[in-house]
């Protein structure tokens, strides 16, 4: 029998870790002599109280949503992905090129082609770190992270040689088409008198990434490629037996990948600066790597803790704004999360795990009438 | 429990070797050991035979320091001591040789012997009185080893030999062998008895753990029976009988035998003709192997692991590429284009049940539903619609597949590692047979698995076979060979020693083949009638 039942495993380990690493951060705020009470009533207001704050919290889920479907599809074929932040990058260029040069009537219009755009370009960009991981063995995470580095470099060239408009100074493109403005939030949900979502960049793109969510959860578990690229993820030994093609597995959960990074560019570079800027990406590459770790590779997993850490990016925003809580302690938090959620999974799992088993051997034991136990 | 009476008059008035009291050990919810109580007594050989799982490791393991025991007394010769690691398990006389050598590959035998037991900074002064000891030994005990080999140069045999070696070398006097026979061929075996015997009358005493009755039977004084974390019986080796023995491991009564009609064998379902491949390293595994099976007839492959059977395995299941020709009912087989994996295999109809079930023939972490449409998710029963797979008529096949093969408990949502050896082969099978191929591959149906569900794995190949399938059995137990195959083919070295009709032969010649002593076709066993003989490549052996 596995030693906890599923729920443990799901629910309680994720907010156990959670709540240490709260627990941490809040000493570390007394600790700059701050008031750690008052900094989470300023995050929570920040990020939750207003139609504002769910608007900015919402905008940086959609990206985590996107890079962690990412990593949690290369996760299942047993890849690390730890490039959607370069793929991110070229997703960025892909969508870009789409808006700037082809005349769309409409948004609605615009949005597929984009979509289509950054997801070939971000596929592309992971297509040769696959390539280079099936053929040649050359291990994924190095080559990945290179090629981080790699986009980054090419995305520089690009703005500052390429793409930038003439006589302007900042290494970006030009601003996109009006047709070509995704509806925000406030466009949506602006009933009456008050608009809601006041300037808050969350855009339409938010239900793209949920059906994403749906989508990936269908190609994993009731799909044959589904099924392929979780017993190649399990077990390269018997991909072969069953005659499931490593190379194929490889290379398509890496494309889906590197096409999930991609399209998170829709969010940030269509629906928010709508024109493509240096760092459009701000990391959440590598947010979705803890995103898809905290949610156990598993869309809904994935949805909740892109919310978690959607709410620590926008309260950690407002509470460098209102309080003197640098924005360097921001950052630690955040990497507490990360750390005990990552990380640390077995320092909860493993106490926890013996509290199940004291739990379980104190009830009667059912051994003498169900079948023998596991060798 | 276990019965004290000594081994003759000299051994009565010695305190035993080793006394166990009260033992007890749980990892988890799991009892591995429940209050075991032994005696061995000095001077014996004394045998601990149990099913996988009834807990024998963990007690040598206990006895050897790997486990600390929850309760229970150990007594070495009569004094209470405690042995918190292997050290203190060595300081009390104890050697142990593993199931998997504990070697490094690129030491010669000399070093590997002194290893952890250097006296002092300068290592040639250990050398040159571990080279004196083994000189000795060998000479003593038929323990003849080759100091200055590197150990990746010699065969099983002598790195088993080097292991008794390295435990004589640090002054063991109790000696605990773990499966001691499962990578030797049977005059491998006998030569290793051989020098358990000699230590025995040396005064050394031994204990020997392994599932192979007959070993039981040949050479131990005592045999202790261990079930389920306990221990049953321990009884005179002289006074019991496999029968008895089997029946205390299991619990009940079991066939020892197989049971079928003779083969009436069909037309030739596969044909393989100079079957050549080569391995990662350019070694090359199969050199020019041809054979046949027939519809209607087991025929079993022999050999001590590692001559080539499994490469055999892979290419006819469609997972290693070859040199050479396989026709399956007159149809060529692809051998290294497209059509060479597992999915084509399967759809020409040939199904394989593999060597290693946990490695490749089931996905562990998968459902056990989800394992029984493993290599055949593709088939179109177990599809919804052209996107979509029908997980529910998975499970609805997997519980009629878990009722018809005995396969407990039959939950399909439990994980397949949850389940005993046995239970997950039997998943294996249910899946591979149901399918009713044209061609059966089995590798070492009964690696691992239960005497139990042993008898039930058998019935059911034999009942495939009745149903005029071709079965291709590879196994390196040579037991189940003799009693399934109703023909025997002996690889050695990636080649066909040769072939013997089952019933025919014995033991003692298909042990010569598994060595590689070459087919002389003297033997009036080999001049069978019918022209089902062949002997490949004879005169090409070492």
């Amino acid at each position: 029998m596995d030693v906890m039942p599923k729920w443990a495993d799901a629910l309680l380990i994720p907010l156990i870790s959670i709540a240490i690493a709260f627990v941490i951060s809040a000493g570390v705020i007394v600790a700059i002599g701050e008031d750690p009470m008052a900094a989470l009533n300023t995050m929570v207001t920040g990020a939750l109280g207003s139609s504002y704050g769910w608007g900015y919290t919402l905008y940086y889920t959609t990206n985590f949503i996107f890079t962690g479907l990412a990593v949690s599809v290369a996760f299942h074929a047993r890849m690390f992905n730890i490039g959607g932040e370069g793929q991110a990058m070229l997703g960025g260029v892909g969508v870009a090129l789409v808006c700037l040069f082809i005349p769309f009537p409409h948004w609605s219009v615009a949005l597929p082609v984009a979509l289509i755009g950054g997801a070939l370009f971000g596929a592309a960009w992971a297509a040769i770190p696959a390539y280079l991981q099936a053929k040649r063995g050359s291990h994924i995470v190095i080559t990945t992270i290179m090629f981080n580095f790699i986009a980054g470099s090419l995305l520089v060239y690009l703005l500052v040689e390429v793409l930038k408009p003439p006589g302007a100074m900042d290494p970006a493109t030009a601003k996109f088409a009006a047709s070509t403005h995704l509806p925000t939030f406030q466009d949506m949900f602006s009933f009456g008198e008050k608009p809601a979502f006041r300037g808050a960049p969350a855009n339409v793109t938010f239900f793209f990434a949920l059906v994403s969510c749906f989508a990936v959860w269908l190609l994993i578990w009731r799909t044959r490629l589904g099924y392929a690229i979780r017993a190649y993820g399990h077990s390269e030994p018997a991909a072969l037996y069953a005659g499931i093609s490593p190379t194929r597995i490889i290379m398509i959960a890496m494309l889906i990948s590197g096409g999930l990074s991609g399209m998170m560019a829709i969010n940030t570079v269509m629906g928010e600066a709508e024109r493509l800027v240096l760092n459009s990406v701000e990391g959440a590459g590598f947010i979705g790597i803890a995103v898809a770790l905290m949610g156990r590779s598993h869309p809904l997993g994935v949805l909740l803790a892109a919310l978690l850490f959607g709410f620590l990016y926008q309260g950690g925003a407002e509470l460098s704004l209102w309080t003197n809580v640098p924005r360097e302690l921001i950052v630690v938090i955040q990497a507490l999360v990360i750390l005990f959620t990552g990380a640390l999974d077995n320092m909860v799992r493993m106490p926890l795990e013996k509290l199940f088993l004291l739990f379980r051997r104190k009830q009667p034991e059912p051994a003498t009438t169900s079948p023998k136990p596991a060798e | 429990m276990s019965e004290t009476t000594s081994n003759g008059g000299a051994a009565s008035v010695a305190a035993p070797a080793i006394e166990l009291k009260g033992i007890s050990k749980a990892f988890g919810p799991v009892q591995a050991n429940k209050d075991i109580a032994i005696r061995v007594m000095p001077g014996t050989i004394h045998g601990i035979i149990g099913e996988n799982g009834a807990g024998k490791s963990t007690l040598m393991s206990i006895l050897y320091g790997f486990y600390k025991a929850d309760s229970g007394q150990i007594f070495i010769n009569g004094k209470e001591t405690t042995i918190p690691d292997s050290q203190a398990a060595i300081g009390a006389g104890i050697g142990m040789v593993f199931q998997h050598f504990k070697l490094v590959e690129n030491f010669t035998v000399l070093e590997n012997v002194v290893l952890g037991a250097e006296e002092g900074a300068r290592l040639m002064p250990s050398l040159s009185k571990a080279r004196k000891l083994l000189t000795e030994l060998a000479a003593e005990y038929e323990l003849n080893v080759d100091p200055d080999k590197k150990i990746e140069d010699i065969g099983v045999g002598m790195q088993q030999r080097v292991e008794i070696l390295k435990a004589l070398y640090r002054k063991a006097e109790i000696l605990i062998l773990d499966e001691p026979t499962g990578v030797l061929t049977p005059s491998e075996a006998d030569h290793l008895f051989r020098i358990l015997k000699g230590l025995k009358d040396e005064g050394k005493t031994i204990i020997l753990i392994t599932h192979k009755l007959r070993e039981i039977m040949n050479v131990t004084d005592t045999v202790s029976v261990m079930r389920r974390g306990e221990m049953t019986a321990t009884v005179k080796t002289r006074n019991t009988s496999p029968e008895e023995l089997a029946e205390l491991m299991v619990g009940r009564k079991v066939l020892l035998n197989v049971v079928k009609l003779p083969a009436t064998p069909y037309a030739k379902v596969l044909e393989v003709e100079n079957l050549r491949v080569k391995d990662d390293s350019g070694v090359e595994r199969l050199k020019g192997v041809s054979l046949s099976v027939c519809g209607g007839e087991i025929v079993g492959i022999a050999g001590v692991a590692g001559n080539g059977q499994s490469e055999l395995l892979e290419v006819l299941g469609g997972y290693r590429r070859a040199k050479g020709k396989v026709h399956l009912n007159g149809e060529p087989i692809d051998l290294t284009g497209r059509k060479s994996d597992g999915q084509s295999r399967r759809e020409k109809g040939i199904a394989h049940v593999p060597e290693d079930r946990q490695r490749e023939g089931l996905i562990l972490d998968f459902h056990a539903w989800e394992n029984v449409a493993f290599g055949y998710h593709n088939a179109p029963e177990y599809q919804k619609n052209r996107w979509l797979m029908d997980n529910r008529a998975i499970r609805k096949d997997t519980v009629g597949k878990m009722e018809r093969f005995d396969v407990r408990p039959p939950i399909p949502s439990l994980t397949a590692k949850n389940f005993s050896g046995g239970n997950q082969q039997k998943i294996v099978l249910a899946r591979e047979i149901e399918r009713n191929p044209e061609l059966l591959l089995v590798g070492q149906p009964t690696r691992g698995v239960d005497i139990g569900a042993i008898e039930f794995i058998h019935q059911q190949l034999v009942a495939l076979r009745d149903r005029g399938k071709a079965i291709l059995l590879v196994s390196v137990e040579l037991d189940e060979i003799m009693s399934l195959a109703d023909r025997i083919i002996v690889m050695f070295d990636g080649q066909i020693m040769g072939e013997r009709i089952a019933g025919q032969t014995d033991e003692r010649e298909l042990g010569l083949l598994m060595a590689g002593v070459t087919d002389t076709g003297t033997s009036p066993l080999a001049q069978s009638p019918a022209g089902a003989m062949r002997v490949g490549n004879p005169g090409q052996g070492r």
